[in-house]
């Protein structure tokens, strides 16, 4: 099978690749995917006290697609709120990459990543809010 | 001296013709170019005299008696096809079972399920860990409905190679037919029908450097005189059992490949598993994680089946681009399921995932294992790196422990 001229330079130069402290608050850790199924993507944000993300790594275990899509993600996602990485679709990360039907689930893993990373960051801020009594903020 | 790119290492898909091969071949595409079955003229009986020449070939390579037990095919899939069903629709008054096992060729498991369709019972035997089927479970499932037993000579996936002889003796004594498709192994291993009591053998050409598109049915004649139904109807050639006009110079070809295998074969495969040890002890030695699925003892020369964890398959035969293999990775298909044949050897779906097929044969240098296996420990530590598994791994968390939402 044939890969995209932008599969491949996401594939071989893999943007922000790494490890973010999931203990950090304003840290947001998303896992998805299983070994069993072939793939498995962890995405992090950093969201600052604007609510923009401001740092985000991925590892993904998977093949060219996934690697491609996760990087990418990562990519869009820097520096935008969370609210407007909220609306990122697979569907754009499909046209982005030209991926083919067989591995437009690579792109779902990906929006499902961010979305879930996202979560967890929300989820953090509600406990810490909880924490510290501060209802307001 | 230069290592020339792409290298191919997937002999169990194919292999290139040899030179040899094809020197001989050329002649019967221009000149000789009459039909073997033209009996009136000298352009049908030179024909004719090549392809009995190269039966005689085929029969020496896998311990035939008779050169006419052998009957030419399109090629491993239609001979595993005439086998199965042939023998069904023959023998189908004397009964209606079939038992194979779970690792065979598709060719055969599809078959076997076509005939469970019309009626024939089938029964698919497990295998071990090694990937090979116990002969007391070959004696255990046979009944006295039981007609014919298929088993293939060596795993096209993992080359693990069965004890055919063990099962041959079985079949002999419970008076039921024994086939193999024995593409993989043929001049590769121990194979001898005579010795082994197989009644019914499946070959190719294209596996052992020969051109693609010829095959052949072994099919004995004595001791027991095996019968098939034709599963195509015309000119009646092949003694009736295969009608088609027959592909002269695709047959010579196959002719000399074995010719060559029968004479070179020995040293040859000498050689190969020296590669293929080679390759596996440079990759080993300098990654953990690292698996062989299948067993090394009983196992094709040229055949290494590895899983590296924590990395998928198909991302890494992206890495190495350069060099053809395959993988038991099934990402490139819509099921996501893994390879059939490393589940029934109870790898688990992540290894089999991260499982690499290398194929090692006749044009491979030293040199070539050389790259490759400095090429795998680069881009397999490289891919270990973007791994969030491997990361999990060395912090010391169980992937078993996490549940994973299944996708």
């Amino acid at each position: 099978m044939a890969y995209s001229a932008k599969v491949i330079e996401h594939y071989e130069n893999p943007r922000n690749v790494g490890t973010l402290d999931k203990s950090d608050p304003n840290v947001g850790t998303g896992l998805v995917g299983a070994p069993a199924c072939g793939d498995v993507m962890r995405l992090q944000i950093r969201v600052n006290d604007q609510g923009v993300i401001e740092d985000a790594r991925f590892k993904t275990f998977g093949c060219g697609s996934a690697i491609a899509s996760s990087s990418l993600a990562t990519e869009w996602i820097k520096g935008k709120t969370v609210e407007e990485a909220e609306t990122i679709k697979n569907s754009q990360i499909v046209e982005e990459l030209s991926l083919p039907p067989v591995k437009i689930h690579c792109s779902v893993l990906a929006e499902d990543a961010i979305k879930s990373a996202i979560s967890d960051y929300r989820k953090k801020q509600v406990e810490r809010r909880a924490a510290s009594g501060d209802s307001k903020k | 001296m230069a290592l020339a790119l792409p290298i191919f290492m997937d002999n169990h898909a194919t292999t290139p013709a040899d030179p040899r091969v094809v020197s001989e071949m050329i002649p019967y595409f221009t000149q000789k170019f009459g039909n073997a079955a033209s009996r009136s003229h000298s352009f049908g009986w030179e024909a004719e005299e090549a392809v009995d020449y190269a039966r005689e070939r085929i029969a020496k390579l896998i311990g035939a008696k008779d050169s006419k037990e052998i009957v030419f095919t399109s090629g491993a899939t239609e001979s595993d096809n005439l086998a199965l069903k042939g023998v069904a629709e023959f023998y189908k008054d004397k009964g209606n079972h079939i038992i194979t096992t779970v690792t065979e060729h598709k060719a055969v498991l599809d078959t076997g399920k076509r005939l469970e369709k019309e009626g024939f019972e089938v029964t698919y035997l497990p295998v071990g860990t090694d990937g090979r089927v116990d002969p007391d479970d070959v004696e255990k499932a046979i009944t006295d409905k039981t007609i014919l037993v298929s088993v293939m000579l060596a795993n096209n996936e993992i080359g693990t190679v069965q004890p055919l002889e063990e099962i041959g003796k079985i079949t002999r004594a419970k008076g039921v037919l024994l086939h193999t498709d024995a593409v993989q192994g043929i001049g590769k291993v121990d194979f001898d029908v005579q010795k082994m009591n197989v009644d019914l053998a499946s070959l190719t050409a294209h596996k052992i450097y020969g051109p693609k598109g010829i095959g052949a049915l072994y099919v004995r004649r004595s001791k027991p005189r095996v019968r098939i139904v034709a599963q195509m109807d015309g000119g009646g050639h092949e003694r009736g059992m295969r009608s088609g006009t027959l592909p002269v110079p695709l047959i010579v070809g196959f002719g000399k490949a074995c010719d060559i295998l029968a004479k070179e074969g020995k040293a040859e495969n000498v050689r190969i598993l020296g590669l293929r040890e080679r390759l596996r002890s440079r990759i080993m030695a300098r990654l953990d994680e690292v698996y062989v699925n299948g067993s090394v003892e009983h196992r094709l020369p040229g055949n290494l089946n590895i899983s590296f964890n924590f990395v998928e398959g198909e991302g890494l035969m992206m890495a190495i681009k350069d060099v053809a293999v395959s993988s038991g990775s099934a990402c490139t298909s819509a099921s996501l399921e893994p390879s059939y044949v490393l589940r029934a050897l109870g790898v688990g779906d992540e290894l089999a995932h991260s499982s690499i097929r290398f194929g090692l044969g006749r044009f491979n240098t030293e040199e070539e294992v050389d790259y490759v296996a400095d090429l795998m420990v680069e881009k397999v530590t490289r891919l270990r790196d973007v791994s969030p598994l491997w990361e999990m791994h060395k912090e010391g968390i169980d992937l078993k422990s996490i549940q994973w939402a299944a996708h």
